[in-house]
């Protein structure tokens, strides 16, 4: 593309002026500004399915892991020491069945319930997020069998509620039929009765299912991996 | 034949017009989102990347499209280009279907190149599949702005024109959805407004059914249903092809 320019050092020196004066105020300003922090307990009302859907225009998947990575950056980051502490977590759980009814099939959902928001220390909150898990779970048991799962274990080793994390590991052993799903995580009942300590029983399931192949994401192995590694620590330090 | 020389003459607007640039940019900004998709998932990573960059790869090639086609038609008008072509001894037909043909070949290459970086995410099977749907919607749009472009005498009520039809296909299903949830009251007005909506769709292609990022994270349809969506894709661009050569027929010249 060609056009017909005049040279830059034919422009008068007031335009030069004017536009470096424009540039530096527009800096001045949004370094003035506050950056975007840390957003707090200011989680809005979760839109309904149908809401997600038609502002999707046709592209459900994509927003629906869209929706999750905004999900995430609420009442999180690298400063907080108490992540989700003051999150809502029945505006959280509306958001989460709400993406989850937008992607059925998607896993984010149901593994940030399992694997973050129930890993919240305030044991009401964290009943709050198993339950989402284990009401979501009927839906389509051979899928959402591991944060199920994994509910069961913080059940059992968090809120030290036995008969809860049976129910859940009974509902997996009742419901969960496909081949895809491993032997130990059908007969889970057996292994939340055992008395082993949190740190063993990770070990076990994490270990199990990279084993079992049903890890495949790279990211969730990595992300899981961590986890183990800070019950490790904490195993540790007791 | 004169209808493939208004066809590369299209191809070489596009070219000179910098929109290989503009393509190729587009194509840039998806890999950069997708790198940093990747930082932010804890799963599913491969799947949010191939999601979010398919969606908004098709996007971008629908806009790049429209904008091309209406502006270069809308330019050909204001030039009085377009009267200079219609004193050449060439059949109405030819002049707006050789255009056409030119616009379309250009969506099956800017197709081609936003299904190759999908490759990195997803298999070659559901990849081609997902190129072949967005090079079809892709005709689609290049009829409907066409049409638009000659049609309409401005050129942002051509582009709204065709942004609103975009929007409303891709829409519909879900509108639709709601109109009839098991919420929706039950009354005469209402089902008189949801047979009114049930028409409008009638009137429009699903394209909330083609071009799915669903095709790239978990299967693809089975070779019936895919054929069925792009047959209805085929038989609306037939009707805008015809709605337009009508239009361009009936212009004075």
């Amino acid at each position: 593309m060609t056009r017909d320019e005049r040279p830059l050092r034919q422009l008068p020196a007031g335009l030069w002026l004017a536009l470096a004066l424009a540039l530096a105020a527009q800096l001045a300003w949004r370094t003035h500004e506050a950056s975007p922090r840390v957003r707090e307990a200011e989680l809005p009302p979760a839109p309904s399915a149908a809401a997600l859907r038609l502002a999707s225009f046709g592209e459900p998947e994509a927003t629906a892991r869209l929706a999750m990575l905004y999900l995430q950056a609420f009442d999180y980051g690298g400063a907080n020491p108490t992540p989700y502490r003051r999150l809502d977590y029945g505006r959280l759980i509306d958001w989460l069945a709400a993406i989850l009814e937008l992607d059925p099939r998607s896993d984010y959902p149901l593994f940030a319930a399992a694997r973050v928001y129930a890993e919240n220390p305030d044991p009401a909150k964290s009943r709050l997020a198993l339950e989402f898990i284990y009401r979501e779970f009927f839906a389509d048991p051979d899928r959402r069998w591991a944060a199920l799962a994994h509910a069961a274990l913080l059940a059992k080793h968090r809120l030290h509620d036995l008969p809860l994390a049976q129910r859940y590991a009974a509902a997996i052993q009742r419901n969960a039929r496909s081949s895809a799903v491993p032997l130990w995580a059908r007969q889970m009942e057996v292994f939340i009765l055992e008395d082993m300590n949190e740190l063993e029983a990770a070990r076990i399931m994490l270990g199990g299912m990279l084993a079992s192949g049903a890890i495949r994401d790279p990211d969730e192995a990595r992300f899981l991996r961590q986890k183990l590694d800070e019950l490790e620590r904490r195993a540790a330090r007791k | 034949m004169p209808a493939l020389i208004l066809g590369r003459l299209v191809l070489l607007e596009a070219r000179r017009g910098g929109l290989v640039w503009l393509a190729g940019l587009a194509l840039l900004a998806g890999l950069a989102l997708s790198g940093f998709l990747a930082q932010l998932a804890i799963t599913e990573g491969r799947l949010l990347q191939a999601a979010v960059v398919a969606a908004l790869l098709r996007v971008c090639a629908v806009f790049l499209l429209a904008t091309q086609v209406v502006a270069s038609v809308r330019r050909e008008i204001d030039d009085r280009r377009l009267e200079l072509m219609l004193a050449l001894p060439l059949s109405r037909a030819v002049q707006y279907l050789g255009r056409l043909a030119g616009f379309i070949a250009l969506g099956a290459a800017i197709a081609a190149l936003f299904a190759l970086p999908l490759l990195l995410w997803a298999s070659p099977a559901a990849v081609w599949r997902w190129g072949l749907s967005l090079a079809i919607e892709l005709a689609l749009v290049a009829a409907a702005a066409l049409f638009f472009a000659m049609s309409l005498g401005q050129l942002v009520s051509a582009l709204a024109a065709m942004a609103g039809l975009y929007l409303l296909a891709r829409s519909i299903g879900a509108i639709q959805a709601i109109a009839s949830g098991p919420l929706a009251e039950d009354t005469l007005t209402h089902e008189l407004a949801r047979r009114a909506l049930d028409g409008v769709a009638l009137l429009l292609p699903a394209l909330d059914r083609v071009t799915r990022s669903e095709w790239l994270l978990y299967a693809t349809p089975d070779g019936r249903t895919y054929v069925s969506l792009l047959g209805g894709m085929l038989i609306y661009l037939a009707l805008l092809a015809a709605a337009g050569l009508f239009d361009f027929a009936r212009r004075a010249a």
